[in-house]
Parts: C-alpha cells; sequence; structure tokens
C-alpha cells in the first residue's frame, strides 16, 4: 500500500542516519530549483527561510496583508521542548513517549521520536533570532508545565508565544525576501495546484486585490496552510483560516488522513449569544495554577463565591488524582460536558464551568509574603501579593478575559466551555513530509502527521518550526537532486491553462447564483451540524444524519448563496464563499471518517464506544490505523489504511488516574 | 454584568478602491446587544446590507482577540475606539449606549493608501523590517539556548516591546503620521538582546532610511502614539531609538 518511506534501523537513528546518507543539491544548482510556499504562519515562515537560506529560489504566499498576521500569532501558552533545563527528568524520549500516548496512539513513532529530538534546536534557534522567552532572574530560560506530562519542558513568552515565534520567523523570512531570494506575495489566495505528469509543478493563486487569476511555477509545492477548525463555524481559529489549499490538493489525489480528528480545547470563553463569530481561548497554561469545578448540586444558581468549598466538586481533581487539573485536553473537554449534560454547569446558558484562581492567589500571596519576610500579614495583602504574581504570570489572559465578558477574574471564577481548537487530522505525508503526489509537501498543522487522535499542549508549535526548519530543508533534497538539469514547463503549459481555467470558471458560477442567503448564513449552518454531530460526542446515527444534512445544505448552498460585487476587485465575500464551498465537502468526509471508526480514541468519541467509567474505548485490533481518504469526485471517497506500528512503545489503556 | 441592547447610528467610510474617492454613508443599526464585539455589530450591519443587495463593508480582521494587528478601524476619531490598550476587534458595546452615533473610518496615512473602504495597505511595515529588522542567523546556526544568559530586566524590556503587533495605530493616531513608535519597538527589542547587538548600527540607520523612504512623517514628540497604541508601547522606545541613530550616524561619519 502506501509507502510511508520510514528508514530503517533502531527509533532513535533512523533521522541521524537519513540526514548522514540523504541526497544533496549542490549549491550553484539550488539557485536554479524554484520552491512555492503556500502559507507563511510558522511551519511556512520557517520553510521559506530556511530554504532561502540555502539558497533555493522561493514564492511564499499568504491570504493576510503580512506574513506576520498568520493564525500562529495567536498562540498563547508555549513551545515543547526536551531540553531538561529542569531537571525533573525530562528526556527525547520522555517527550516521544508523552507525545504518542497523549495522542492516543494513532501517530507514527519514527516522526514523533524526530520531532522530539529536534525540538531542543528550535528553541536554541528561536533564541538566536531575539525571541524574548520568559527568564528567570538568573537569567537562564523558564519553563511551565502543560496538560498531560508531569515535567516542566514549555517555553513561552507571557501569553503571547506564538505571536514572539512567528515575528522570529517573519523577520528570518523577510531577511531572505531583502536579499532576493523570497518573493513574498500578501493578499494572495491559492485556489489550485497544477500537476504535471502526476507531480505538481506550480500553483494557480488569485490576487486579492486586484481580483485576477495567476500562474506560478515551482519544481516543489509545500502546502503550510494551516488547520481547518473552522469547519465548525465557531473556533478558536482566526477568521480567515480554511482548508482550500488542502482541499484543492486532494481534490487531485492528494490522500486526507484522519479527518475526523479535532481536538476541542477544555478552556474557552463560553459561546454568549447568536451573533458570536469566533471563541476565544483562555490557555491551558492557565491549568496550572487554576481549579476547574462545578456546584456539587446540579442548579444551584448561587454566586460562585457564595458556594462553599464542601459543596463544589473539582470534578478533574476527583476523577483524575494522579494528574488533576492537568490531564490532556481530550479528557478534560469530555468530562466538563458530562457535568454540563448532568446539569451542573453554570451560567446563563449552563454551557460552562468556573476556572479558580482564587487558591492560587492564596498560595502565591503567602510565598511571596514569605520570600520578602512580611511576617503576619492580613488576608487583604495576600491577596494583593498573590494577585501581582497572577498577573505577571498571566496578566494579558486576566486582561482578555475581563474585556470580552465584562468580569473580573481576579475577583471571581472564569467560566470557561470547550470549543474546536485545532486539527489533528490534514493532508497524509510520508516521512519526508511529502504526499503522495510527488513533489507536493505538507507541513504544520495542515498535515496529520505527529499528533495521532489528540495532540499535547504546546506541541503544535513545536511541529510547525521543526517541520519548517529542520526536516523539509533536508528532506526536499531528496525529491529536487532528481529536477535538476531537467526542463521547466513554462506558466502556458496546458495544464496551467486548464487549472486557471477550471477557477475561473467556478468562481463565475458562485457569483452568477445570485440567490438569497449570505456565505455566512451557510457556514453558521454547517458549524451547527458539525458541532452537533461531530463534535465532542459522536454516533452512528447522529453521523449518518449529519451527512444528510450536510450534501442538502451543499445543494442548497450552490443554488442559493448570494455573492456581492464584482470578480476583478477586492471581494471578501467572494474569498469566504470559495473556502465555505470546501468547507461543505471537508464536513461531509469528517462525517464519513468518524463513521468508519468504530472506536473511541483521543478527540474521536463515539458514545458507542466507552468503558463503564465514560472514558475513551480503543480499539487497537481493528482501528490501528491512519485512515487515507481518496477522493474519486462524483463517487465519494475510498479508504486505504497505513497500519501504525509499534516497536518501542507498546499502546496501553491512557491513563491519567 | 447587565447586559443590554441599544440603536445606533453609523457614519461609514465607503471608497470602492485606491483610484475613487470615498465618502461617508449613515446607516441605523438596531436591536445591537452590549456582549457583542464591535466587529460583531458591523457583521450584523454587513449581513442586513447584503440582504438589502448591497455591497457590505469592507474591513482586515482575522484573529479578533488582539494578536495579529489585522483590524485597523478609526472610531469616532481614535484608532482602534474609545478603550485603551485595546484592538478594535476586542473594543466590545458596552463602549457604546443606546442612541450614540458612531463614525468609523480607515487608518488614514499617505503610506497606507486605501484599498477599499475601512482597509489599508500596511505593507510599508515589511519593507521596513526587510531594512534591518532581524538578526542575521541562518537556521542551524545557533547555539545552546542557556548559553547566553540575559538579565531577567533587559528581557521583560525587549518583551515589551515586542508586544507590538504591527498594526499602525500610532501613524494613524499622529498628526504627521510618523512611524517612529512602529519602528522603534522593533529596534528595541532587538538592540535590548545580546543576540541583536552586533548589527545594532546598522540596524537602525536602515529601519530608520525605509521609514523616510515610504513616505510616513516626522516625529515631533507629541505622544498620541502611545495614547492609541492597542499594546501600550512606550514612548521610551522613541528615545531610545533616537539615541542609538545618533551614534550609529556618528560612528558612520
Ligand atoms: C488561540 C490558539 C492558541 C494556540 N496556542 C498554542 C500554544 O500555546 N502552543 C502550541 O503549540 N500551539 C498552539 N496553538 C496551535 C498553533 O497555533 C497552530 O497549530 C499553529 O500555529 C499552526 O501553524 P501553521 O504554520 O501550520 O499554520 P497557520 O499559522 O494557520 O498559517 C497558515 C498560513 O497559510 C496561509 N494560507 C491558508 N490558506 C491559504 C491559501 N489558500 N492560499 C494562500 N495562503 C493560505 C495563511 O495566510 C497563513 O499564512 C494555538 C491555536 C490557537 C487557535
Ligand atoms: S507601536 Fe502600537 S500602535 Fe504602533 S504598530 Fe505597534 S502595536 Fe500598533
Ligand atoms: S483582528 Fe487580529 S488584532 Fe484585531
Amino acid at each position: 500500500m502506501v509507502d510511508n518511506k520510514i528508514p530503517a534501523g533502531p527509533l532513535d537513528t533512523k533521522w541521524k542516519n537519513y540526514k548522514g546518507t540523504v541526497r544533496l543539491v549542490n549549491p550553484s544548482n539550488k539557485r536554479k530549483l524554484e520552491v512555492i510556499v503556500v502559507g507563511t504562519g510558522l511551519a511556512g515562515a520557517s520553510a521559506a527561510a530556511s530554504l532561502g537560506e540555502l539558497g533555493y529560489r522561493v514564492k511564499a504566499f499568504c491570504f493576510q496583508d503580512s506574513p506576520r498576521r498568520a493564525h500562529s500569532i495567536a498562540a498563547q501558552g508555549g513551545i515543547n521542548a526536551a531540553k531538561n533545563y529542569q531537571n525533573d527528568g525530562d528526556s527525547v524520549y520522555r517527550l516521544f513517549y508523552d507525545t504518542i500516548k497523549g495522542g492516543d496512539y494513532r501517530a507514527r513513532e519514527a516522526n514523533v521520536h524526530r520531532l522530539a529530538e529536534i525540538s531542543t534546536s528550535i528553541i536554541d534557534q528561536c533564541v538566536a533570532q531575539g525571541v524574548p522567552f520568559a527568564r528567570e532572574y538568573g537569567g537562564l530560560l523558564s519553563n511551565r508545565s502543560f496538560g498531560g506530562t508531569q515535567v516542566q519542558r514549555t517555553f513561552y513568552a507571557a501569553g503571547q508565544t506564538g505571536q514572539q515565534l512567528l515575528i522570529g520567523a517573519y523577520q528570518a523570512l523577510e531577511r531572505q525576501v531583502a536579499l532576493g531570494n523570497v518573493q513574498m506575495y500578501s493578499r494572495h489566495e491559492m485556489l489550485d495546484i497544477v500537476k504535471v505528469d502526476g507531480k505538481a509543478r506550480g500553483i494557480i493563486v488569485r490576487d486579492l486585490v486586484s481580483g485576477e487569476l495567476e500562474r506560478h511555477f515551482g519544481h516543489a509545492v509545500l502546502l503550510c496552510s494551516g488547520g481547518y477548525g473552522n469547519v465548525f463555524y465557531l473556533s478558536t481559529n482566526a477568521m480567515g483560516c480554511n482548508v482550500t489549499a488542502s482541499w484543492k490538493a486532494h481534490r487531485h489525489g492528494a490522500y486526507f488522513a484522519n479527518p475526523c480528528f479535532t481536538q476541542i480545547h477544555p478552556t474557552c470563553i463560553p459561546v454568549s449569544g447568536d451573533h458570536q463569530s469566533k471563541l476565544t481561548l483562555m490557555s491551558e497554561s492557565l491549568r496550572n495554577d487554576g481549579r476547574i469545578w462545578v456546584p456539587r448540586n446540579a442548579g444551584d444558581d448561587r454566586k460562585p463565591t457564595d458556594i462553599p468549598e464542601e459543596e463544589r466538586d473539582y470534578f478533574l481533581e476527583r476523577r483524575y488524582p494522579a494528574f488533576g487539573n492537568l490531564v490532556p485536553r481530550d479528557v478534560a473537554s469530555r468530562a466538563a460536558k458530562e457535568r454540563c449534560d448532568a446539569g451542573h454547569g453554570v451560567g446563563s446558558s449552563r454551557q460552562a464551568v468556573y476556572l479558580d484562581y482564587a487558591d492560587a492567589i492564596q498560595r502565591y500571596g503567602r510565598a511571596e509574603a514569605s520570600k520578602r519576610n512580611l511576617g503576619d500579614i492580613p488576608k487583604e495583602a495576600i491577596t494583593g501579593l498573590g494577585r501581582d504574581v497572577i498577573s505577571e504570570k498571566y496578566g494579558n489572559l486576566f486582561d482578555m478575559y475581563e474585556k470580552i465578558t465584562g468580569e473580573n477574574p481576579y475577583e471571581a471564577p472564569m467560566r470557561i466551555y470547550p470549543a474546536v481548537h485545532y486539527t489533528m487530522g490534514g493532508l497524509w505525508v510520508d516521512y519526508e513530509l511529502m504526499t503522495n503526489i510527488k513533489g507536493l509537501y505538507c507541513l504544520g498543522e495542515a498535515n496529520f502527521s505527529d499528533h495521532g487522535a489528540n495532540r499535547l499542549g504546546a506541541s503544535a508549535l513545536m511541529q510547525g518550526l521543526a517541520d519548517g526548519y529542520f526536516v523539509i530543508p533536508y528532506t526536499i533534497g531528496n525529491y529536487l537532486a532528481d529536477e535538476v538539469g531537467k526542463a521547466n514547463e513554462t506558466v502556458n503549459h496546458p495544464a496551467f491553462l486548464e487549472a486557471e481555467q477550471r477557477c475561473q470558471e467556478r468562481i463565475e458560477k458562485l457569483m452568477s447564483i445570485q440567490g438569497r442567503q449570505s456565505v455566512e448564513s451557510f457556514h453558521k449552518r454547517l458549524g451547527k451540524i458539525m458541532w452537533d454531530k461531530c463534535g465532542m460526542a459522536r454516533s452512528e446515527e447522529g453521523l449518518q444524519d449529519a451527512i444528510r444534512q450536510i450534501r442538502a445544505l451543499r445543494e442548497e448552498f450552490w443554488s442559493d448563496v448570494r455573492i456581492p460585487g464584482n470578480i476583478l476587485e477586492m471581494n471578501p465575500e467572494l474569498d469566504k464563499a470559495g473556502r465555505v464551498a470546501d468547507f461543505l465537502e471537508l464536513g461531509e468526509l469528517m462525517c464519513l471518517d468518524a463513521l468508519e471508526r468504530h472506536e473511541s480514541c483521543g478527540g474521536h468519541f463515539r458514545e458507542e464506544y466507552q468503558t463503564p467509567d465514560g472514558e475513551a474505548l480503543r480499539n487497537d485490533a481493528d482501528y490501528m490505523y491512519a485512515a487515507l481518504w481518496e477522493n474519486r469526485g462524483e463517487d465519494g471517497w475510498a479508504l486505504h489504511k497505513e497500519s501504525l506500528v509499534y516497536d518501542v512503545v507498546k499502546p496501553s489503556q491512557r491513563s491519567y488516574k | 454584568m447587565e447586559h443590554y441592547s441599544m440603536d445606533l447610528t453609523l457614519r461609514v467610510w465607503r471608497q470602492r478602491n485606491c483610484t475613487e474617492n470615498g465618502r461617508f454613508e449613515t446607516y441605523q443599526v438596531s436591536d445591537i446587544s452590549s456582549e457583542m464585539s464591535f466587529l460583531e455589530m458591523i457583521d450584523v450591519l454587513n449581513e442586513r446590507l447584503l440582504q438589502e443587495g448591497k455591497e457590505p463593508i469592507a474591513f482586515d480582521h482575522d484573529c479578533r482577540e488582539g494578536i495579529c494587528g489585522s483590524c485597523s478601524m478609526v472610531i469616532n476619531g481614535r484608532p482602534h475606539g474609545p478603550w485603551k490598550g485595546t484592538t478594535t476587534c476586542q473594543l466590545h458595546m458596552r463602549a457604546f449606549k443606546h442612541g450614540d452615533a458612531i463614525t468609523i473610518e480607515p487608518f488614514r496615512a499617505d503610506a497606507f493608501p486605501v484599498i477599499k473602504d475601512l482597509m489599508v495597505n500596511r505593507s510599508a511595515f515589511d519593507r521596513i523590517i526587510q531594512a534591518g529588522g532581524y538578526v542575521s542567523v541562518n537556521t542551524g546556526n545557533a547555539v545552546d539556548g542557556n548559553a547566553i544568559p540575559i538579565e531577567k530586566d533587559k528581557a521583560d524590556e525587549a518583551f515589551a516591546a515586542a508586544t507590538c503587533i504591527g498594526c499602525g495605530a500610532c501613524v494613524a493616531a499622529c498628526k504627521n503620521s510618523s512611524a517612529m513608535l512602529f519602528v522603534s519597538a522593533k529596534v528595541s527589542h532587538l538592540s535590548l538582546l545580546p543576540q541583536g547587538a552586533p548589527e545594532k548600527a546598522s540596524r537602525v540607520l536602515g529601519m530608520v532610511a525605509q521609514m523616510d523612504k515610504e513616505g510616513f512623517g516626522s516625529c515631533t514628540n507629541t505622544f498620541a502614539c502611545e495614547a492609541e497604541c492597542p499594546k501600550e508601547i512606550s514612548v521610551l522606545n522613541i528615545a531610545r531609538l533616537n539615541r542609538e541613530y545618533l551614534a550609529a550616524s556618528l560612528a558612520g561619519d
């Protein structure tokens, strides 16, 4: 079946040996090779910069007005690395093991081990670029813990780690632009890939300002276009996140792997009304110090501060004493849903639980008082000291909460609820990050590779930068070495003209519908179907129903959507329409994938498959594989499987108790 | 927090593209919830315009959580509106009351030409970064992260400068359309760190030269930028830039 190109040999030597023996392209030939990079978030910016440094001629594209605004900018909590600076028992093996286990044994060992090996170089690289990570008074780097681990390996820059890492990668990218190695196309959206003789050879993009289509040639094409969580409409993703680039590749034959593996993040600000356009994450780092609880008595309407300690249910600490509030995201989200479904939810919608900092404020306050030798001081003074500490650690998150809800989280517990956050699924790639289309690569959140059925906190940034800085610069040479000296197609090759024509026709078709309903309204309806039927809990009946509903919605879209304005101008509604049209196809595939996987694992929870105490029940005998979906156009999809082989880790029932 | 709903009169800048002239249009919106964000209020208006067969208002936005720097509106004369230290996307309708009139315009500056309605072209900022806003270190060159200890105060100061989101509100707030707050934040972030020190002089000269070339005005120390900056970047960065610029120019003579 599919060849995942995992190198032979013991797990911890695979990457070293691969690097030592992979074919290289000599510097003068690199200058003759063109690489297209779609997307300049962490994965794309780091790839484009590194390839530019190596001497390849790079063209990079993003739909925002600047690469610095990619969705990666919003990452809050941190980035993992197996540095073991804390001397608390961390190692490459432990990071590897935690990630495999956190992913509920649905990721490839070889990829994850490579990721853990590379993690340490990422931190070094970012520090060298001037990323201002948090530091201790001694001047050394500071760490904190994230869910699913028992060591402190997360590096961070207050609550805006993503912005600082992306600025680092963006600056490296702009340096290459200045040097003439990278050409940057902002406000450009990729609408199709161009295949010649089975190989990816270029892309069609639309200049979002002029509305014109353009053809671009590349010896290789890298898709670094991010995740597709916005298929749910409401998510923590930026408004523009979409699946279009991956979906077009999928339409050309690239396998889409594990599309139903989505991550629902436990700590987000709850929905406040129908007007809601997106959900805001409260970083997982808050679970380091915050305690999650609901009233012990269902329907208890008292103010949280009036509910006495013995009438509170700290349900994560109760159910998972070993990890407590730091269980992985899938586990925490389901536990919150379970409590709300049982009537213990809080707030006006009753779809929320408390995240409480009162204890942490007291604890830090007392520590500060003792550090400063203040002796016996009144409780208010302790509270004040504690608040200062909390404010230094999480201030921007607390401020954000207050801006959105109008409530002061230093005074009363925050209300939080799970929300769609990340997609583990994505384009299938082999060990070299190449899809099953030759010359087409996929990096970052857009690929399926490293997180199995559930991603641990602070490891998406790690993976995006590993892919871009340290994996692709090696693996791409293995393919491009064969392209040296071959004649290039020009962008007037029939394959380019046909692809452009297809894009043109689709745009014209969308514009010609002139129906009655807005793109946004379709997107909202799709999101609701996905959230209700393919969200935190899924069932056979629900998924079948969802597929029927999505098909009907898709038909309605193509006959009744209304797009104002013209093609040859800035037209955000048209941009959005193309993205939603692709989501309407992806949604069906996600439900199909969820339907076919008769087990629960990680973020995929099938109600039919659970243990007596409500934990996910995996079925390793039948489902220890990555599901690879091949698009068959009108005929739907065909399923291929890549078996997952565990040579080193012994899969077991995941337990955080 | 009590929630309420309100009716508002909006005066919004409409402009087809960078060559045509723009003008204000007035819209009435009703039943706006105090819980909505400002952009969600515009979403509501846009949905209505669509239903009426009109063109929705174009504006830049993406993260809607105050970090990407896309959103860029001048609200009642103030870039990002009335709340201190807040981007347009984080501004909530609690800031307004029933019956208010709100004027909404794009960030205005010669160096930020309007693309459409409230959307402007801020690519000048990228070109300023290209002129030196980086550390010249290729991937793979780095030493161990802890080999370069940095005093916490310095690191914190660099971080504070690095929180700039490149939105351009400082330019929009300035009567001279100066980009000094942005450029000084970028210069400070790197020059405060040992990693950025070797290129300190060429960086500040290059970035300032590019800033001038892009057509941003000069700084006359009115500090309007600091007052409107959603990340509360300090004007002390401007003083630092000036010192470094002077030192670099003298050394170059
Ligand atoms: C609120 C939030 C907080 C997070 N916090 C953390 C954290 O603390 N730690 C962690 O590890 N992870 C975190 N994550 C996850 C992490 O941020 C993302 O998974 C990661 O940044 C994705 O990076 P990327 O480079 O793959 O994609 P993105 O950053 O999403 O970039 C995608 C790029 O593709 C471009 N693009 C997309 N489609 C097209 C197209 N058709 N044509 C042209 N260009 C296109 C976009 O313009 C953009 O440049 C968080 C996520 C969210 C939502
Ligand atoms: S200095 Fe402030 S106002 Fe200016 S670009 Fe940076 S964040 Fe925006
Ligand atoms: S939309 Fe990102 S800062 Fe406002």
